[in-house]
């Protein structure tokens, strides 16, 4: 998954600090994998590096200063470009696919929209395999099968998270 | 390349229950399309307007250019049997009959010979690995040897178009891998467009393309066409 996409699509409604974003992103993303405040930091500075995100304020606290970041119209602009573009369909896909919708509706943004280009993505990998299996020796054909059943699984996820958006989005907002 | 089927603006509903909400869809000569979308969500009632097989409440729908929506039951009646061809996910097919009967079946009704008829009928059965099964009745084919033979009864005709709604929904993984290659050949060889109502994503990959159909509505590109 994407942790720089991820971290600015939870800094994008409002300006955020450090700490504040990776309890959001160890509540929503995490798991059982919290995300290491070394990393926080540093994907924060190519954030900022990258004119994605920039430094409104420093609080003084118990520890160092802190630094509140807030989302710019570039890094807008780029994460909306990743919102919208299809992940090539692969293996262990699922936690980008996960993020981009949940992210996806806490902005108020078109989910389905996502979902169907996803969709698409997936279904147009398909067929190019089940080319390639009709026209292949067995021991080839299998490993195309292989390759098939998991993006199946994929897009199975794909069709029950649509069905379940408006459950999903009441869920996210609240 | 030229739309054979075209639907424009179709409505349709089942008493008060809205099943199509204006779709529009255009289907190249030689096509293989996928209509795809959950269930109840209008896809093979779309199947059945584009067929014939339903009137539409609104909308039109075109066969070669010619609108077919409005024509009465008995012309309908005669464009299913002798331009179309049908496979249901349940073969359908006549249980009393051998097997190479049902796929004569079509011919007799469009008044051939029957020599002819189950001549012709019996070719299909080598071209889709049926050999010897010509004189089984349904109850003694397995079920992906009934739908073979069902595939060779939608195609006997050989028809402009080949409506096939989940046509391995009640088969093995094998046995509808079997179907389909055998399906997607015989079209392509024959230059037939298929329009391919399926939920399985594996059986989508078949076609050249999907739509997908959501609240009545189509989702998808509706075809460059």
């Amino acid at each position: 998954m994407s942790t720089s996409f991820t971290l600015l699509g939870l800094l994008e409604p409002a300006p955020s600090h450090g700490y504040e974003l990776k309890r959001a992103f160890d509540v929503r993303f995490g798991g059982d994998k919290p995300l290491p405040f070394g990393q926080v930091y540093a994907t924060l500075g190519r954030l900022e590096r990258d004119g994605r995100a920039i430094v409104v304020g420093t609080e003084a606290g118990e520890g160092p200063e802190r630094k509140r970041y807030a989302i710019t119209e570039q890094g807008v602009t780029d994460l909306e470009r990743w919102l919208a573009e299809p992940e090539v369909p692969a293996p262990h896909l699922q936690t980008v696919l996960f993020a981009k919708v949940v992210l996806a509706l806490r902005s108020g943004r078109d989910a389905h929209r996502f979902l169907d280009a996803q969709r698409a993505a997936h279904l147009a990998r398909m067929r190019q395999l089940t080319e390639l299996r009709r026209s292949s020796p067995l021991t080839q054909a299998l490993l195309a099968d292989y390759a098939l059943f998991h993006i199946e699984a994929d897009l199975r996820w794909l069709e029950l998270t649509a069905a379940r958006i408006d459950d999903l989005a009441a869920q996210v907002a609240s | 390349m030229t739309a054979v089927l075209r639907a424009a603006d179709l409505h349709h509903s089942f008493g008060i229950t809205p099943a199509l909400r204006g779709v529009d869809l255009a289907v190249g000569e030689g096509e293989i399309v996928a209509i795809m979308g959950p269930s109840g969500s209008g896809k093979s009632t779309l199947l059945h307007c584009l067929a014939g097989i339903l009137r539409p409440d609104r909308g039109e729908v075109r066969f070669a250019g010619r609108r077919i929506d409005d024509l009465g039951e008995h012309e309908r009646t005669v464009l299913r049997r002798e331009r179309f061809g049908f496979l249901f996910q349940f073969g359908q097919l006549v249980p009393e009959l051998p097997a190479v009967e049902n796929v004569a079946l079509p011919l007799l009704l469009g008044g051939r010979r029957r020599s002819d008829a189950v001549a012709e009928a019996d070719g299909w059965f080598e071209r889709l690995g049926l050999d010897d099964l010509q004189g089984r009745r349904p109850g003694e084919l397995s079920g992906g040897e009934a739908q073979r033979v069902a595939l060779a009864r939608a195609l006997v005709t050989a028809p402009a178009v080949l409506f096939a709604d989940e046509p391995t929904g009640s088969l093995d993984s094998l046995a509808g891998e079997r179907v389909m290659d055998l399906l997607v050949d015989t079209a392509r060889t024959a230059g037939t467009t298929v329009v391919l109502v399926t939920h399985e994503p594996r059986i989508a990959a078949y076609a050249g393309r999907e739509v997908v159909v959501r609240d009545g509505r189509c989702t998808s590109p509706v075809g460059a066409l």
